[in-house]
C-alpha cells in the first residue's frame, strides 16, 4: 500500500470484503474464494480485454452502492461490472441469478456436440463441469447441431470448431502473446468460427498456450490426442531451463512416459506463467525435465483418481530379507496383455495413434 | 442373578420317558422324512446337458457391442475403466483412419481393450457407466481355466460377432434375455 489505493467495501453473498477501487465482481469474489465465486467461462484474469462473452458469471446486485442504494434492474456480468463503495452483490443466494445460469448452460450447449467420450479435454473441460452443476438432464432443442468445414492448424493444435463457444480467449492470447496473430473469429452468427484465413498452419513459438486457454475441447494437444484419458495421467510439476519460457510446466505422465505438456494451472483453471512451444510439444522425455513433485489436484476432481500427493515411497524390503534373492516373477503381464506394450512410446508418437501403430505388435502366448 | 432382559426363558431339563430312550420311532421318522423326498420334485438339473434360465438382471461375461452396420460402438472413453471398482479394464485409443469407418463408429475408438477376468467382481459398472451402450454384461459366464493366462480377454473374446456379416452367431450372442423381456 505505497500510494492511497482507494479501497471500497463489497458485500458478496453476505460476505464483505475489502478491496481497491476499479477491481470487477468477479475478481473480488476470487478473493473471498469458495462457493462465491461465478464461474466463467470467457474471462481470463491474465488476458486483458477478456470477459463479458459468456455470460455465465452473471450476478444481481441489490443495492448498487452506498451512494445510491437502488439495485441494479438488469443481471449483470460480473466479469466486467466494476465495485462500487457499499455493493451488495448476491451470487448463489439469488434464485435469479441460478435460474438465468442455467438458461445460459442451455444456450451454451445448444450446439455443442457433447461428444465427450471421444474429446480430449473431457475431466478438465470447464463446460462439462458447468453442465454438471447446471445443465439440464436432456436438450430442448430439436434442430440439427451446427457443423463446420474443417481447418488444420499445424502439426500441434487439433481444432474442433463444434465444441467452440466463441469465448475469444484464444484470440486474445495470439494478441497477447505473440507479434503476429494468425487466427481469428471468421463470419457472423450463427457461422462464426475459429479459423485462419487462408489454411495456415499456427507456428508462433507461444501459440501452444491457446490450448490451455480454451475452456472447452475445441482447441486441443494434437502430440496428445486420444493418446489416454486425463484421468489416468498423473500430474506431476516439473521445469526445465528453457530460453524462452519460466519452463515452470505439468507433465502428464503415465508411468515414465510424458504424453502431455501443460502449463501449471492455478484454482481457477487458469494459467500460472506461459509456455513456449518447445516445452509443450517438444520434451516428451522425462530426462529433460526436474521433477519438483505432484501436482495439487482437488479432490472434486477426477482427475485426483488414483493421484495421491505427499506420499512416501516404502522401502522394498523383500530382497533385503531374503538374502538379496529377488521375488520369483509368477506371470508376466506383458506376455498376455496387449495393453501398455512396452515396445510402443505413445508419448513420442506425433499426432494421435492409428492401427498402423498398434498393428505391429502380435499377441504371443 | 437377576436377567439383563425379561426375554430369558428358563430351560426345562426332564430327563427322558421310555418311549424317547427307545430312539427308534425318532429314527423311523426321520428316514420317513428323508424317504418322502424321492417323490418330490428334484432341487438339481443335470448341469452341461440341462441348463437353467437366467435372470433378467444376471451379469455375466462382458461383450463388447456393435451397431447395426456392424461398427464397433466403443470409443474407448475410459468411463469403465473409471468406474471399474476392481481396475480390471485397460484400453488403448487409436483414431480412426478413413478406410476404417465401417469398422469403427466413431473418430476414437479402442485399439485394445482388455478385461482381465480375474479382477473382474461382476458388478456390472461398467455398463452402467458406458455412455455409448458399448459394454454390455451377457447370459454366459467366464469359463474355467488351468492357467492365469486365459483370463485376460481382448477385444477378439469381447466383441459381439458382426451382425452383418455373421448373422447366426450375432442373433446366438445377443442371447435371449430380449424377447424375455419383450414377452413380460
Amino acid at each position: 500500500m505505497s500510494e492511497a489505493v482507494k479501497t471500497v467495501k463489497v458485500t458478496i453473498d453476505n460476505i464483505t470484503v475489502d478491496v481497491p477501487m476499479g477491481t470487477t465482481i468477479l475478481q473480488a469474489a476470487r478473493m473471498i474464494g469458495g462457493d462465491v465465486v461465478p464461474p466463467a467461462m470467457c474471462y481470463y484474469s491474465k488476458l486483458q480485454g477478456s470477459g463479458g462473452k459468456c455470460r455465465t458469471c452473471l450476478v444481481e446486485v441489490s443495492k448498487g452502492s452506498e451512494a445510491d442504494p437502488r439495485p441494479m434492474p438488469k443481471l449483470v456480468a460480473s466479469c466486467r461490472t466494476g465495485v462500487m463503495d457499499g455493493m451488495e452483490v448476491k451470487n448463489m443466494t439469488s434464485p435469479k441469478v441460478e435460474d438465468a445460469r442455467n438458461g445460459v448452460v442451455e444456450f451454451l450447449l445448444l450446439n455443442h456436440p457433447l461428444d465427450c467420450p471421444v474429446c480430449d479435454q473431457a475431466g478438465e473441460c470447464h463446460l462439462q463441469d458447468l453442465g454438471y452443476q447446471h445443465g439440464k438432464q436432456g436438450t430442448r432443442y430439436e434442430f440439427k447441431r451446427r457443423t463446420f468445414e474443417k481447418h488444420d492448424l499445424g502439426p500441434y493444435i487439433q481444432l474442433h470448431m463444434t465444441r467452440c463457444i466463441l469465448c475469444y480467449r484464444c484470440v486474445f492470447t495470439a494478441d497477447q502473446l505473440t507479434d503476429k496473430r494468425a487466427h481469428g473469429i471468421l463470419s457472423r452468427g450463427d457461422h462464426a468460427e475459429i479459423a485462419t484465413y487462408i489454411e495456415k498452419s499456427l507456428d508462433n513459438n507461444f501459440i501452444g498456450n491457446v490450448i490451455d486457454v480454451c475452456p472447452v475441447g475445441a482447441l486441443t494437444d494434437k502430440t496428445f490426442r486420444f493418446k489416454n484419458r486425463v484421468w489416468f495421467t498423473k500430474p506431476v510439476n516439473a521445469h526445465r531451463d528453457c530460453k524462452c519460457c519460466s519452463g515452470k510446466v505439468t507433465l502428464w505422465q503415465r508411468g515414465e512416459e510424458v504424453l502431455r505438456v501443460t502449463a501449471r494451472k492455478d484454482q481457477w483453471g487458469e494459467v500460472e506463467e506461459w509456455i513456449c512451444n518447445e516445452c509443450r510439444f517438444e520434451k516428451k522425455k522425462t530426462a529433460e525435465w526436474t521433477i519438483e513433485g505432484p501436482t495439487h489436484v482437488s479432490r472434486h476432481s477426477v482427475i485426483s483418481q488414483g493421484h495421491y500427493e505427499n506420499t512416501i515411497q516404502p522401502k522394498e524390503t523383500f530382497t533385503a530379507v531374503n538374502g538379496g534373492r529377488n521375488p520369483q516373477l509368477l506371470m508376466d503381464i506383458h506376455s498376455v496383455s496387449e495393453v501398455n506394450n512396452p515396445s510402443i512410446d505413445l508419448s513420442l508418437i506425433n499426432g494421435p495413434a492409428t492401427s498402423d501403430v498398434y498393428n505391429h505388435s502380435t499377441k504371443q502366448s | 442373578m437377576a436377567s439383563l432382559t425379561n426375554r430369558a426363558k428358563v430351560l426345562e431339563q426332564k430327563p427322558m420317558s421310555f418311549m424317547e430312550r427307545l430312539y427308534l420311532p425318532a429314527i423311523f421318522k426321520g428316514m420317513a422324512i428323508t424317504f418322502s423326498h424321492m417323490f418330490k420334485k428334484k432341487a438339481t438339473i443335470n448341469y452341461p446337458e440341462e441348463k437353467r434360465p437366467f435372470s433378467p438382471v444376471f451379469r455375466g461375461l462382458h461383450v463388447l457391442n456393435r451397431d447395426e452396420e456392424g461398427r464397433e460402438n466403443c470409443t474407448a472413453c475410459g468411463l469403465c475403466a473409471v468406474a471399474c471398482p476392481a481396475e480390471a479394464i485397460t484400453m488403448e485409443a487409436a483414431e480412426r483412419k478413413t478406410s476404417e469407418e465401417h469398422l469403427y463408429r466413431e473418430e476414437k475408438y479402442a485399439a485394445k481393450y482388455e478385461i482381465n477376468m480375474l479382477r473382474c467382481i461382476f458388478c456390472g459398472l461398467c455398463e452402467e457407466a458406458c455412455p455409448k451402450d458399448a459394454i454390455y454384461m451377457s447370459e454366459t459366464f467366464a469359463p474355467s481355466n488351468f492357467t492365469r493366462k486365459g483370463f485376460i480377454y481382448a477385444k477378439d473374446e469381447l466383441l459381439i460377432p458382426n451382425p452383418v456379416t455373421d448373422k447366426e452367431k450375432y442373433e446366438i450372442a445377443k442371447g435371449l434375455r430380449e424377447a424375455q423381456l419383450k414377452n413380460k
